[in-house]
């Protein structure tokens, strides 16, 4: 086996007309991680996951899968399988169709078919559902129908197109938690696109901004958060108040390194302001300030106690304060 | 309320039902050559025993079920290809080329079957490309065969096929056609495995469409056909105008609805499923 990275990805590049979806991108993916495409609808990083599986035809460029050229490979001849979106289950197929669906077409011999599908629906518990037809299933159980049916062929290289958006929210962070749970247990390397910043970052070990068809930054999410590279990201990534310095450049700081309180705090950095909106949301509340020299700053407190008097008002004077390690230098 | 959804059922019952009773009482009846209609009203069966006593009625009911099946067929084979290739056409292209599909509907069938005569007639114009190009040096006349019948039909009847087939076709979801891929399906493969069983119900509905009117049809055995092929169809309208023996051409009548109920009632719940699966 290979020890190289599990994909390597050299200046692709994959044109619409007109639109560039995929501009001259190089990444590289290594063994055994869950590796998240983080960006807005029409960042290309559909595009991007479409190219690893083989939907697309890049336009320039090279794509490694395992140290080999893929770049032309088509879709049923690559070691990779999908989950889609959609989920794209076959509804002419119950549950062990589906999931045994790809294992027939390799001519794998029937008992081991069975063994395998019994084996890979058990994982994702849906043992008791294999003679079900997928119109007869939740939208959970589904997305682990989709899950099973990728895995099931143990590919080099799992692709998962937004594999949470479909359920709701409840559902999505146990699914969080379970879909991590798999990707170690099985060793396997997983390549996720999501629009959701949160599942990113909770999930993936590293993961990769993109904007208008080229990376923004790649990094752990501890690293694109309290590093963000640019203005972009860290506008992208989580709230970030974004100080114009003078001399020039801009600092990002994150609304929960800034304390707030009452009277001037003894910090190194502080700013008078008042209150204009407050947003409770139980664990922690939100408040925007209006800063005189800062325009409007969101800063936000921890709900430690449960009384009600600690909380600010709106239209209260109140003081900004954060310390000199607090916010990121950014230049662009 | 009850009066809208009543008027279909009055229209059904008047213009439908009626005449189908009228027809089996006809059948019914005894063959009266000398009085206008020819037939004396009764609960006589002799036609319908004449029917089955009589090897003729048979064999052109097998020759009917025949030629339609296989006319089918030929119409399934042709017709599929062409719905796949319009489902899979740039969206902005489909209407232009299921216009072309429906455009023979603009004229009138029984002036296109007589078109295909001149065709197909002695020294018609394919008998004399054939002879031009050399393909075939004496042809032999294809009208009056059975040949002329099957592709008679076939032409008639291929809209009804390539619709309700390019309507299926066109709904499946081209995820699912990338997830068989992504699996390992090569094209072909996948065609077999997703796309021919989920278009399962345009099969069943266009096949049905072109077998129920082709077992009964007259003009064009009649047209094309000449005296060597034998269908139910051309019996009863020979029953009825050549011989005027009613009550016999009713009983041809009555005999072709009950043989076509099974495949009309496989139609209906055909279509009663695949709209289930819609909602």
């Amino acid at each position: 086996m290979n020890s190289g990275p599990i994909v390597r990805i050299e200046g692709l590049t994959r044109r619409f007309g007109p639109i560039v979806a995929v501009d001259r991108v190089d990444l590289e993916i290594a063994r055994g991680e869950l590796f998240a495409l983080l960006g807005g609808s029409g960042c290309g990083k559909t595009t991007l996951l479409r190219m690893l599986a083989g939907f697309e035809t890049p336009d320039e460029g090279r794509l490694f899968i395992d140290g080999q050229d893929m770049t032309d490979v088509p879709p049923y001849r690559r070691p990779v399988n999908m989950m889609f979106q959609s989920y794209a289950l076959f509804p002419h197929m119950d549950v062990a169709a589906n999931v045994g669906y790809g294992l027939r077409r390799d001519g794998v011999k029937a008992p081991e078919i069975a063994a395998r599908v019994a084996e890979i629906l058990k994982l994702v518990h849906l043992q008791d559902h294999a003679r079900r037809k997928p119109s007869q299933l939740s939208g959970g159980q589904r997305q682990r129908v989709a899950l099973a049916r990728a895995l099931v062929k143990r590919p080099k290289l799992l692709l998962l197109d937004e594999p949470l958006a479909a359920l709701d929210r409840k559902l999505r962070e146990s699914t969080r938690f379970e879909m991590v749970r798999l990707q170690e247990q099985l060793g396997l390397t997983f390549v996720m696109v999501t629009h959701d910043q949160e599942e990113a970052m909770s999930m993936a070990t590293r993961l990769a901004v993109m904007d208008a068809g080229r990376i923004a930054q790649i990094g752990t999410p501890h690293e694109v958060y309290e590093h963000p590279a640019s203005r972009f990201v860290a506008d992208f990534i989580g709230i970030a108040n974004i100080i114009a310095l003078e001399g020039g450049g801009w600092m990002a700081l994150r609304p929960e390194k800034i304390t707030l309180s009452a009277a001037r705090p003894a910090l190194p950095q502080t700013v008078a302001g008042r209150i204009v909106d407050v947003a409770y949301e139980g664990d922690r509340s939100l408040y925007h300030v209006e800063t005189d020299a800062h325009g409007t700053m969101t800063v936000s407190t921890t709900n430690t106690s449960r009384a009600a008097g600690d909380a600010f008002a709106r239209d209260q004077p109140v003081w900004l304060g954060w310390s000199d390690e607090a916010g990121q230098r950014l230049e662009a | 309320m009850r009066f809208v959804i009543g008027l279909p059922f009055l229209w059904l019952g008047i213009f439908f039902l009626l005449p189908c009773l009228l027809v089996l009482a006809i059948s019914l009846g005894t063959y009266a050559p000398d009085s206008v209609p020819p037939v004396e009203l009764g609960f006589s069966f002799k036609s319908f025993a004449l029917l089955f006593s009589d090897d003729l009625y048979l064999a052109a009911w097998l020759s009917s079920l025949r030629i339609a099946a296989t006319s089918t067929l030929v119409a399934l084979l042709l017709g599929y290809p062409m719905a796949y290739a319009i489902a899979r056409a740039a969206p902005n292209r489909r209407p232009l080329l299921l216009m072309l599909v429906v455009l023979p509907f603009w004229t009138s069938f029984l002036i296109r079957i007589y078109a295909w005569m001149g065709l197909l007639a002695d020294n018609g114009l394919i008998e004399q490309f054939l002879r031009w190009s050399g393909l075939a040096s004496n042809p032999g006349t294809i009208l009056g065969t059975e040949w002329a019948v099957h592709l008679g039909i076939v032409y008639a009847y291929l809209p009804f096929m390539v619709l309700p087939l390019y309507a299926t076709l066109e709904k499946l979801d081209d995820s699912l056609l990338e997830a068989a891929a992504d699996l390992g399906a090569k094209p072909f493969a996948a065609f077999l495995t997703v796309t021919l069983p989920l278009s399962l119900p345009g099969i069943v509905a266009g096949c049905l469409l072109v077998f129920i009117p082709a077992v009964g049809e007259f003009v064009i055995p009649d047209l094309l056909g000449g005296t060597e092929t034998l269908m139910i169809g051309k019996v009863l309208w020979d029953e009825f105008f050549t011989n005027g023996d009613w009550p016999l051409a009713s009983a041809v009548a009555v005999c072709l609805l009950v043989l076509l109920v099974g495949p009309i009632a496989l139609f209906q719940r055909n279509q009663a499923r695949s709209l289930e699966r819609r909602t």
